[in-house]
């Protein structure tokens, strides 16, 4: 079996401006969407009192909600969690009251409703911890991409590290732009995810410059684009095993992970999937404007023993 | 030509057989067991205390299958495992029923418990089934943070009476001394008592730094060096650990966390521990020093004698069962101790402790000591409202100046538990919890379900793609990634690395991005067959072209699972250890298991024809 039966190199580059404005204009629509939206952040970045109780029947929402108002409180949310037996019920930070006492006072509340109520989980965040969360974030997304362009820099060159670092930083945005628009749950698991697709983007460029800086090698005479064009061409059936592949582990944990997978899964789904993208029309396309030569990959040194150096 | 030295193969077989040995303790599951430690802070669980158990055990008949002594910082613990939890009942019954003759206040905690069922050659190789988070395995996890403002406001609150009773001492006029903000004010009549007062304080109290201001009188204004305030804050933190410790180990925790994050913080995770409530109370709980006079009358010993105690007097024991009669009235608290530290005697070389109190406890314990000589004094402990003489000195003459040696029949290593347990007996500072987390362990069961089905589920999903895609070689890839999650397993074990759901997704994710290593192989083999290369150059050239591309991939991947151990707190950090790890075993086994197996198999046949590495489509040549 093989699914790719490519006869001859196909021109990715040549509907690379078309493909890159598409680019821009989503990438704005996601940072519009992230400005204007903002994200649905999650207890652990904004502070707060989650818990999560399991009914031996379908759980009734509204007496739930009622319980819960019932204590005072305005400003909460209470929804079905994976099945509709189980619930679970955030609670802003209240001032002056400690987290043992809300979680206690909510349990006790809907026991009296239903006495058949567990509770499976309890999660309380101070207001301290968030805004750690958020720098620690932004450090690591930072130390990811200065390494990154130290990497590639030294490994390829800078040209290409500027390539890499935007197309990832492109579906970094995208995905976080996806949070917004939905208004998916932005917990700690998702950044996680995020930034491994950071990483994982990479690495599809990577490949791809890797088979550039080959052909570079091989077709002496041929020009930039062709020769760009022929990389993608010939990685272009291992892209998409590979992505397929680590895809249907995605989905797996999209659909069997439960809830806490949930949307890590989904970041990764889209991060995967802009991840292919913005390697193969992206990364290549900005390294190629930024031009990209033969002589800045193949240094002339007389290593390889694949035969003669070109001189000139 | 695709042949393996010896000792690559070696090396391979090596990895399997270590891998196999350490992920192996992960399928023994638990076993129902006994846990002894200590219920009061006096009480130390030490490694004779494992012989005693198990001679207890053995005389009953009762049979176990491994028994441990562990220390967890200052903590002892000794733990028996059993066949079944009915053996584990009776033991329970028998354990506690010998070590606690008295139910009504127990020496010791003896708990009912889970551990690790790997056989004993296991554990002794350093096997040990991996830490499981409490998302997986249940339990309460709080971050408590230190008010190290107000540990550091009740030491200049101290030291505002230190600077009256120095100043008294040395009838140097004051007008007042109290704290102001982060520092201690001191107001004078005139500046020439200023003068005199700098002179004195600086020799007595060598923490501040004085400096005069002129305010509507003559003031000096003391702060804290800053080796003070670091000090202060350690000894708040560190006193505040080994408190918590002392009151967890009463829950019967089977594996209580106890670190300190960062300058203020303490992590405590109780695993299994579902009454929050409970464990809130226990954390918040204060135990209490007390110095009072002992009474050793003709009457009070007669009264002893006779089973009854007189008015005016309460009937303790100290740490050796014996009844003392100790008067109501309270000599000194706790609040007056400023410091307790084991040492000897400078001149019988006895052990020691000794004690710093505050300046205000200083002229107390002065006056005291100076109308009882030759009596007895108790130093009294209490915790959960009872009170057990620590120890009962004899005053030997006037103690002035604060500092009290309390020496007698004791070892250097009992010194050391009463210096701490004197420091241990209240909090330092008060703390806060500024996050908390309750895992239900029907929860944690589902977590470790879902996880370990999604993967699975995934795992068997590309092992199927890729054969039906790469034949044979999709079977080399298959084994590949099997031993990729052998050695990640074992790795993870060996490290104790604690495994969370979030760890549990990267395991998963590392599959799926490993299987890059085999696809970047098996395409760059067909390559070189379409390119006309013979089967077996194509299998050492597609090893070899393809490991560069490897390499620089998963570096990159590893940079940013470096910044996410670097930078991430909680989940995260949870799934960037296990990324990592991932990343370097995925590479050591597509790279060498794969090479070895695909060696194996193919390697020895000069006369090779074809691969069943799937079709190898050509495009016809136009």
């Amino acid at each position: 079996m093989e699914f790719f039966r490519i006869h001859r190199t196909i021109p990715f580059m040549r509907n690379a401006l078309v493909l890159n404005v598409i680019s821009l204009i989503t990438f704005l629509a996601a940072v519009f969407f992230i400005v204007t939206r903002g994200f649905h952040l999650s207890i652990e970045f904004t502070g707060g009192t989650v818990m999560e109780v399991s009914y031996a029947q379908t759980a009734q929402l509204e007496r739930v909600r009622g319980a819960v108002a019932g204590l005072g409180y305005s400003d909460f949310q209470v929804q079905n969690f994976g099945t509709s037996r189980d619930v679970m019920i955030r609670l802003p930070l209240a001032e002056g009251q400690t987290s043992a006492g809300q979680s206690e006072a909510v349990l006790q509340a809907l026991q009296t409703v239903d006495p058949s109520v567990e509770l499976r989980r309890v999660e309380f965040v101070g207001p301290q911890i968030g805004r750690e969360l958020v720098e620690n974030g932004l450090l690591a997304l930072l130390f990811v991409v200065i390494g990154i362009m130290i990497y590639l820099g030294i490994r390829f060159e800078w040209k290409f590290a500027v390539a890499g670092v935007v197309a990832n930083l492109h579906d970094v945005v995208i995905i976080l732009g996806f949070f917004a628009f939905f208004q998916w749950e932005f917990s700690l698991a998702v950044l996680a995810g995020v930034l491994a697709v950071l990483g994982y983007s990479v690495n599809e460029s990577v490949v791809i410059m890797d088979r550039i800086r080959e052909n570079f090698r091989k077709q002496r005479r041929a020009p930039v684009r062709e020769v760009i064009d022929g990389a993608i061409t010939q990685t272009i059936s291992r892209t998409i095993i590979t992505h397929g592949s680590t895809q249907i582990m995605v989905l797996s944990m999209l659909f069997f992970g439960g809830p806490t997978l949930h949307y890590f899964a989904m970041a990764l789904t889209i991060g995967i999937w802009f991840g292919i993208y913005s390697s193969v029309f992206v990364a290549a396309a900005i390294a190629m404007w930024l031009g990209v030569k033969r002589e800045d990959l193949v240094k002339p040194v007389k290593k390889e023993g694949e035969g003669e150096v070109e001189v000139g | 030509m695709n042949r393996y030295p010896l000792w690559k193969y070696a090396t391979v077989l090596i990895a399997v057989v270590v891998g196999l040995l350490y992920t192996l303790p992960n399928f023994f599951g638990e076993s129902p067991a006994v846990q002894v430690s200590s219920a009061k802070a006096t009480v130390k669980v030490d490694p004779a205390m494992l012989g005693r158990v198990e001679s207890l055990l053995a005389d009953a008949g009762i049979e176990t299958t491994g028994a441990f002594y562990e220390q967890n910082g200052p903590v002892g613990t000794v733990r028996a495992r059993f066949a079944s939890t009915d053996v584990q009942l009776q033991a329970r019954d028998l354990i506690e029923k010998s070590l606690n003759p008295d139910p009504a206040d127990p020496s010791y905690t003896v708990a009912l418990n889970l551990l690790p069922a790997s056989p004993g050659w296991l554990s002794s190789i350093g096997a040990h089934p991996m830490y499981l988070g409490l998302d997986l395995r249940g339990g309460v996890h709080f971050l408590l943070e230190v008010d190290m403002q107000g540990a550091l406001a009740a030491r200049y609150d101290s030291l505002a009476g230190d600077v009256r009773s120095v100043l008294r001492d040395q009838r140097v006029p004051l007008a007042g001394a109290e704290r102001e903000g982060m520092s201690v004010v001191a107001s004078f009549a005139d500046a020439d008592a200023r003068d005199r007062a700098q002179q004195a304080l600086r020799q007595r109290l060598p923490d501040l730094v004085l400096q005069p201001r002129e305010g509507s009188r003559p003031q000096l204004v003391g702060t804290l060096t800053q080796a003070a305030v670091t000090a202060v804050q350690d000894n708040a933190l560190r006193q505040n650990i080994t408190t918590l410790h002392n009151r967890i180990n009463e829950l019967g925790v089977a594996e209580p966390i106890i670190q300190q994050q960062g300058a203020d913080r303490i992590v405590v995770q109780l695993p299994g521990v579902q009454d929050v409530a409970r464990a809130k109370e226990i954390l918040g709980r204060t135990a209490t020093l007390e110095i009072r006079m002992v009474d050793d009358s003709a009457t009070a010993q007669g009264a002893l004698a006779s089973g009854t105690v007189p008015f005016g007097l309460e009937r303790y024991q100290d740490r050796d069962g014996r009844p003392v009669l100790v008067r109501r009235q309270v000599v000194l608290t706790g609040e007056n101790l400023q410091d307790a530290q084991p040492g000897r005697d400078s001149q019988t070389q006895q052990a020691a402790v000794h004690l710093t109190l505050d300046a205000k406890g200083a002229r107390i314990f002065r006056d005291v000591t100076r109308d009882n000589v030759g009596k007895r004094m108790a130093i009294l402990l209490f915790e959960k409202g009872r009170g057990e003489v620590v120890t009962a000195p004899v005053i030997r003459g006037e103690i002035p100046g604060g500092q009290v040696q309390i020496s007698g029949s004791m070892t250097a290593e009992e010194a050391a538990d009463v210096a701490l347990l004197l420091r241990a007996g209240s909090l330092a500072a008060p703390m806060q919890i500024i996050e908390e987390r309750t895992i239900g362990p029907s929860l944690g069961a589902d977590n470790i379900a879902k996880g370990f089905n999604s993967t699975l589920y995934g795992f068997i999903a590309i092992a199927v793609f890729i054969i039906v895609y790469y034949h044979l070689f999709g079977v080399f890839s298959t084994i590949g990634l099997a031993f990729n999650v052998l050695l990640l397993l074992a790795l993870l074990s060996l490290l104790q690395a604690t495994l969370t759901l979030p760890g549990i997704a990267a395991i998963a994710l590392t599959l799926g991005m490993a299987i890059d290593a085999n696809v970047l192989i098996n395409e760059r083999i067909r390559e070189e067959l379409r390119n006309g290369a013979s089967p077996q150059q194509a299998i050492h050239h597609g090893f070899e072209r393809a490991w560069g591309t490897i390499l620089d991939s998963n570096l990159t991947t590893l940079i940013v699972g470096v910044a996410l151990l670097a930078f991430g707190t909680g989940p995260i950090r949870g799934f960037a250890v296990v990324h990592c790890l991932g990343i370097l075993t995925s590479m050591f086994s597509s790279v060498v298991g794969v090479r070895a197996l695909a060696n194996l198999w193919y390697g020895r046949r000069r006369k090779l024809q074809k691969i069943s590495v799937g079709t190898v489509w050509k495009p016809k040549q136009g």
